[in-house]
């Protein structure tokens, strides 16, 4: 196993350092809450020459992503960062950087959209882009952060994927929040992600070639296929990638990581910083005698539907905690839930657990421990009655 | 027309690895009236040459040669900015410029 | 989690509270620590009231919630008592350190803390910080309080964090003066 310094750094920081030790080709980014940090470190770290990475400011997201898009066209490793509305900005352009099969890397330091206005953490944000083509990771802790912004570069470049990654973390609670992190040596990183040579490249004169050029009804479809081919290669890949980091690091990564789950009778499903004080409460029930479990997906797209429905078929009540609304979705319901939901229809065998939702955190409302354990004593009463009394319920919400 | 490929044959992006492949596609079909020219009193000044937006007027040694008619679209500007005036043009018999435009056929 | 610490910080905006709270989470990680030091922002700015949290722990923290109920609560900033209900959720048996010229005796009466079991200690660190920088910045005296008062981590590993913190940023006399201040800080504050 490699070498490591643990370093005191919050989520962002965590990013940066990992950026510098990848050492991009090309960077532009927008700075915005609570992203700013990354662009501010990682900039810093351009001017004081410690990368040679050529770092573009520009006038807004929809700038960045375009500038990221020219760049990694022209073959470079491109980088960037964002949040909230800066996504929302980028939304044209991030179809375009998944249709063109850019292997960018993007961190989102996942925060509320407006309105009304809102700097903390939710999940709106990214979800609103989980249909764009591009592969989805989050995170639970900077530590995460740090190892899942290093795995995205061999993800997104890996032959037979070629697609965008975005690596998200909870704004300000890990994003801000400074924490133990162990880092690899420079060295390390840089064998682990190795040199990027792009399969096709704007700048090789000779052998020109045309990028964003049209195709309509005749050709457009198969495009949009090859994306879906390429996605469904993804959770293969997740794997062997986080196998080999576990390798390097002692830190092995998979498609989700299950926690007391094999003889659970109910199961909390929820994503980043928020696993974590649940699995607090698993432990705590546990000590109890209470049969519950905890599941965490990492790659959240493309969703790992069938692995999913595998390790959760055999508990009664599922409880899948949203960080954000699928406005209009049936019930008002969160989008975790409906993948959730949708796979159990597709892989389950018409058998599924009940599932429940419970919306939480918006706006970066704060969630405790007390709540997710009143939470997992109503799964339990539905397990035991059978009785749902509602299909979305929300957490720390007032009446 | 060629046969359309399958999903599994196109390249990665939809990024055409084909240089100039766009002169295949043939743009002089939506032509409703072509340019014609008076070789005679042509002074080869190669304003057309420099204003046509479809690189569709063909030049060999410093001569213009005439237009490409897979490509022309029959905009007209090449007429327009032509600086040579005629009184009678060798194609058309009118008074004008030594590029006219005339009805496609 | 075994041996969890949980501390929460009140003082204003740009009176380095935060750093305050990741100079102190340095400490723990150099004595083999676990922890965690996050803020409470909202869209105020200097010197609007903030609160930043701090755990220190044995064991890994997995938790991500805030704190409601600290073990040790910190005070940088004296006006805040009063305005702002610092003593809120302070557990029993817990510890509150507060930066203020009033006697541990006084500030417990005030924040209606008496007869509870509860350590208040006091310093008069906005004193400590005019008398060595000249600037009410309180942050880097109150560590020097906070370890005296609770033994979290050891003086020299604030001191030598705090020098590295402000090592590319100040002139090597404001670096001193800063330690001198903790220093004072650690001997000046009372218990009561």
């Amino acid at each position: 196993m490699a070498k490591q310094i643990v370093k005191a750094l919050d989520g962002a920081k965590a990013v940066a350092e990992a950026m510098r030790q990848i050492e991009p080709d090309v960077v532009a980014a927008y700075p915005i809450t609570p992203q700013t940090e990354i662009v501010q470190t990682f900039s810093q770290f351009v001017a004081d020459g410690l990368v040679n990475t050529e770092f573009i400011p520009v006038e807004s997201e929809h700038a960045a992503m375009s500038a990221c898009i020219g760049a990694s066209a022209a073959g470079a490793r491109v980088m960037t960062a964002t949040a909230a509305n800066g996504l929302a900005l980028m939304w044209e352009t991030l179809y375009i950087a998944a249709s063109l099969r850019l292997p960018i890397v993007m961190s989102v330091v996942n925060r509320a959209l407006s309105a009304p206005l809102n700097i903390h953490c939710d999940h709106s944000d990214s979800m609103g882009a989980r249909d764009a083509g591009w592969i989805q990771i989050f995170a639970e802790n900077p530590q995460e952060a740090y190892d899942n912004t290093i795995q995205a570069i061999r993800i997104a470049e890996h032959p037979d994927i070629l697609l965008p990654v975005m690596s998200m973390q909870d704004g300000f609670i890990t994003g801000h929040g400074v924490e133990r992190v162990e880092v690899l040596e420079d060295k390390a990183v840089k064998e682990f992600v190795g040199e990027y040579k792009a399969l096709y490249s704007l700048l090789d004169i000779d052998q020109p070639k045309t990028f964003g050029a049209w195709a309509f009804y005749d050709y457009y479809f198969e495009f949009k296929r090859q994306q879906t081919e390429a996605l469904s290669k993804v959770p293969q890949v997740v794997r062997e990638i986080g196998k080999e980091y576990g390798e390097l690091s002692g830190r092995y990564y998979d498609l989700f990581s299950a926690y007391e789950l094999d003889d659970a009778e109910v199961a909390i499903v929820v994503l980043a910083s928020t696993a974590g004080t649940a699995r607090v409460v698993v432990r705590k029930l546990r000590q109890e005698g209470i049969k519950v479990g905890l599941l965490k997906p990492r790659l959240y797209r493309p969703f790992p539907g069938k692995e999913l429905v595998e390790a959760l078929k055999h508990v009664k009540v599922i409880g899948v905690m949203d960080r954000s609304i699928a406005f209009g979705s049936i019930e008002g319901c969160g989008p975790l839930f409906l993948d959730l939901c949708a796979s159990f229809y597709t892989y389950g065998n018409g058998k599924g657990p009940q599932i429940v939702d419970y919306i939480f955190g918006l706006g970066g409302r704060d969630i405790l421990p007390e709540q997710i354990e009143g939470m997992v004593k109503e799964l339990l009463r539905i397990a035991e009655t059978g009785k749902v009394p509602y299909r979305v319920g929300y957490l720390g919400l007032r009446e | 027309m060629a046969e359309l490929k399958g999903w599994k044959e196109l390249p990665l992006g939809a990024v055409v690895l084909e240089p100039g492949s766009s002169a295949e596609y043939i743009t002089g079909t939506w032509r409703s009236r072509r340019p014609v020219r008076d070789e005679e009193k042509c002074t080869h000044c190669m304003i057309c040459w420099v204003y046509c937006p479809d690189s569709a007027v063909i030049v060999k040694d410093g001569k213009v040669q005439g237009f490409d008619y897979d490509h022309c679209k029959g905009c007209g500007i090449c007429a327009h900015e032509c600086p040579v005036k005629v009184e009678a043009h060798a194609v058309t018999g009118k008074p004008g410029k030594v590029i006219q435009m005339v009805e496609e056929v | 989690m075994k041996g969890m610490v949980e501390i929460r910080w009140h003082g204003r905006g740009g009176q380095g509270v935060v750093t305050a709270g990741e100079i102190l989470a340095e400490a723990a990680m150099e004595e083999g620590k676990y922890f965690q030091a996050f803020p409470d922002y909202g869209p105020e700015r200097m010197g609007a009231p903030i609160k930043a949290y701090t755990r220190i722990s044995d064991s890994p923290i997995e938790i991500h919630s805030q704190i409601t109920s600290p073990d040790i609560v910190v005070v940088v900033d004296p006006t805040l008592i009063g305005l702002v209900n610092v003593a809120e959720g302070l557990k029993d048996g817990g510890t509150i350190v507060l930066n203020t010229s009033l006697s541990p005796q006084e500030a417990r009466e005030k924040l209606g803390l008496e007869g509870k079991n509860v350590r208040v200690f006091t310093v008069d660190a906005s004193q400590i910080a005019m008398k060595y920088f000249g600037r009410n910045i309180p942050n880097t005296p109150m560590l020097g309080a906070l370890v005296k008062a609770t033994g979290l981590v050891s003086l020299e590993s604030v001191i030598r964090l705090t020098e590295e913190r402000l090592g590319t940023k100040v002139s090597e006399d404001i670096i001193q003066a800063n330690v001198k201040a903790i220093k004072e800080a650690y001997e000046t504050v009372k218990e009561g």
